[in-house]
């Protein structure tokens, strides 16, 4: 069973786009993730991506990076984010969960047990920010032999003949960075995106997601013919950073954002 | 195959090194690689590099014999590599005018770079200024504080100096923020990294354009000495004066290659910033190397006196040096670096950066162990007046 697969397939057949939510795990507290978790599914997320803390998140904006740091307070592991998956998969086992990190967290683990683990815990997908084909021939091997999907990232960057080498190493669905930029960035640029992305569908027969820059329907709205999924991320770490009625407020952008694209 | 080809065309020692960053900056370094492949063979980039070192800069730098301190130590001869008498006060230049003729050869406009104890923030400021480009200097915000001399110098160089609040507040914070703003301004700017570390070919480039140390080195110690310096010392924060100092010698396998690792409170005490003698392998900054970290990969904050050694990894070169015995590695710790740097003071007259006091610290125990006839040869790598306050306010002085 391949639920990332069996997702986008069911959503392509009803002519919809996945939503799919980005959130630290442990940020503020793995209780609160869960929760958080099942009201995104409840209004409208199709795939979750757990970011696993890290205290040096390169690739993150102030935004994700504050949700780290709320995270390792707690000394959230790599275990306790396994955990959190089992947890979950008591309730869905539908949903299609991806983590999201980056590569000393998972190795410090080790490669080959964390796909173990991650396979049995009810993981589907695994995108190390860090780590690029050349330096992923463990991970590829590993996730492969545990059936765990390899995302991988394309960014604006990323010429044509690069991006074929990558599309033939991944699997699940490919992740579109719409911006030069970190995780937060505002200006995305539809234009620049939609010619890219053609380009890209040219290239694979996976689904496209995109992510980097949508925070609102306007921005979703602005992707959502491009691709066949859109990322949100930092817009929801922010709203746990405020604190508050976080589950109301996730739940009400959740919907928001799922009502621009279906 | 010589240890010197490396690294490989995938920018790795072994098993270190490498390129572990987020896709965006893959097609930038491939860029960078491709045009440092290029010019480092080009005679006229070559002669422009080597009339700035010497105009600008001020090389060759001297070989100086340490003699009242050889004599007090009593043992092997030292002489001292006179780096701080460089222009800006350290090694830092010499990889700065290097990689801003790159950084103009690929026609950007804009220069960034990280720094810890502001020395290489100095260093890429004033190249900077000197051909005309915007500057933005990252910073953590506890070595703003314990370097503000430096600071002043970075602006008045017409830089800016970008605060770091995020994570431990000192140089691999500071290396983050210069990251995430280089994967934002791609297009037009170019990184100055400082030390041999992050993603391929950074440790490679930074490297070549510290060599010219260990290269007048050579000849130095053919005219001073009569024949190769027995053993190397030089301090290893990312690790670009020492590999500076290094290179050129590893294939003269009888000198012996020492780098001295900041002790901080002592390794027992885990306050310190010494992961080649206390630290396992992992990945962090685009390279795979020794890191201080805990069970779970996360970093561990550091602690040294010196702001420049105050950095949790090492640059991959070093790493591999270390685990093929090429090298050898130890530490000294603040109170040992604080020591020298005073006893070189009085006796030499040369006030040392704390950075090199490590180093020097190590020289006074190593020295009065080996032989009359032996040398030993500890890179100055920068000058102490940037650690003025710092000593003061260890002494309990206000200036
Ligand atoms: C004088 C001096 N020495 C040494 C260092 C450490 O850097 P590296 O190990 O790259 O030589 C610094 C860094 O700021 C420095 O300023």
């Amino acid at each position: 069973m391949n639920r990332i697969k069996t997702t986008f397939d069911a959503l392509s057949s009803n002519d919809s786009k996945a939503l799919i939510t980005y959130i630290v795990a442990g940020d503020p507290d793995l209780e609160t993730t869960l929760n958080i978790m099942n009201c995104m599914v409840e209004e409208g997320a199709d795939i979750i991506e757990i970011g696993i803390p890290f205290s040096d998140p390169m690739a993150e904006g102030v935004s994700i990076q504050k949700g780290h740091e709320r995270s390792l307070l707690n000394n959230t592991s790599i275990n306790d984010a396994l955990n959190l998956v089992s947890k979950f998969r008591k309730s869905n086992k539908t949903t299609p969960i991806v983590f999201m990190g980056y590569m000393n967290t998972f190795e410090s683990m080790g490669v080959k047990e964390f796909c173990k683990a991650a396979a049995s815990q009810g993981l589907d997908g695994l995108l190390i920010v860090d780590m690029p084909p050349e330096e992923s021939t463990e991970f590829s091997t590993e996730a492969k032999n545990n059936g765990i999907d390899v995302i991988r990232l394309i960014a604006p960057t990323t010429n044509i003949s690069r991006v074929k080498e990558i599309c033939d190493v991944s699997s699940g669905y490919i992740y579109y960075i719409s911006v030069k930029g970190i995780t937060g960035s505002n200006d995305l640029d539809s234009e620049d995106v939609k010619q890219k992305v053609k380009l890209l569908g040219g290239e694979t027969d996976l689904p496209i997601a995109i992510g980097f820059g949508i925070k609102d329907s306007d921005s979703a709205l602005s992707v959502k013919d491009l691709a066949d999924g859109i990322v949100a991320g930092s817009v929801f770490v922010d709203l746990i950073g405020e604190g508050g009625d976080t589950i109301t407020k996730i739940a009400k952008k959740t919907k928001e954002l799922s009502a621009a694209i279906k | 195959m010589s240890e010197k080809t490396l690294p490989d065309n995938k920018g790795r020692f072994g098993v270190y090194g490498g390129r572990y960053v987020a896709e965006t900056l893959v097609p930038a370094l491939d860029a960078l690689y491709e045009q440092y492949k290029i010019i480092k063979k080009d005679k006229k980039f070559l002669s422009e590099f080597h009339k700035d070192l010497k105009d600008y800069v001020g090389r060759p730098s001297p070989l100086y014999f340490a003699k009242r301190w050889t004599e007090i130590l009593g043992g092997a001869q030292v002489y001292l590599k006179r780096e701080d008498l460089n222009h800006t006060g350290a090694h830092k230049i010499n990889n700065t005018v290097g990689q801003i003729l790159l950084a103009k050869h690929m026609g950007k406009k804009r220069i960034i770079a990280e720094t810890g104890a502001g020395q290489h923030g100095v260093a890429s400021a004033t190249v900077a200024a000197r051909h005309g480009l915007d500057c933005v200097v990252y910073m953590g915000e506890e070595d703003i504080k314990r370097q503000s001399l430096n600071v002043f110098r970075m602006k008045l160089l017409g830089a800016e100096v970008v605060g770091v609040n995020s994570g431990t507040r000192t140089l691999k914070d500071a290396m983050n923020e210069a990251m995430r703003d280089w994967v934002t301004n791609v297009d037009d700017t170019y990184y100055i990294i400082g030390s041999v570390a992050g993603p391929h070919p950074y440790p490679e480039i930074v490297r070549d354009f510290n060599a010219v140390v260990g290269e007048e080195v050579i000849e130095q110690s053919i005219n001073q000495i009569g024949k190769n310096p027995d053993v190397l010392v030089a301090c290893v924060g990312g690790g670009s004066n020492a590999l500076g100092l290094f290179y050129p010698f590893i294939n003269s396998k009888e000198v012996k290659l020492i780098g001295v690792e900041a002790g901080g409170l002592g390794l027992s005490t885990g306050k310190h910033a010494a992961p080649l003698n206390d630290g396992k392998e992992g990945v962090l900054h685009g390279m795979r190397t020794y890191l201080m970290q805990d069970d779970a990969g996360q970093i561990l904050e550091t602690h040294s006196v010196s702001a420049g050694l105050d950095y949790p990894g090492v640059g991959p070169e070093h790493a591999w040096l270390k685990d093929t015995g090429r090298a050898e590695y130890v530490v000294a710790d603040d109170d040992e670096a604080l020591e020298a740097f005073k006893e070189v003071t009085k006796v030499e007259g040369i006030m040392p950066a704390l950075e090199t006091a490590h180093a020097l610290s190590f020289v006074r125990k190593l020295a009065p162990t080996m032989e009359n006839k032996q040398s030993i040869v500890v890179n100055i790598s920068g000058r102490g007046d940037k650690d003025i306050n710092t000593v003061a306010s260890i002494e309990g002085i206000e200036l």
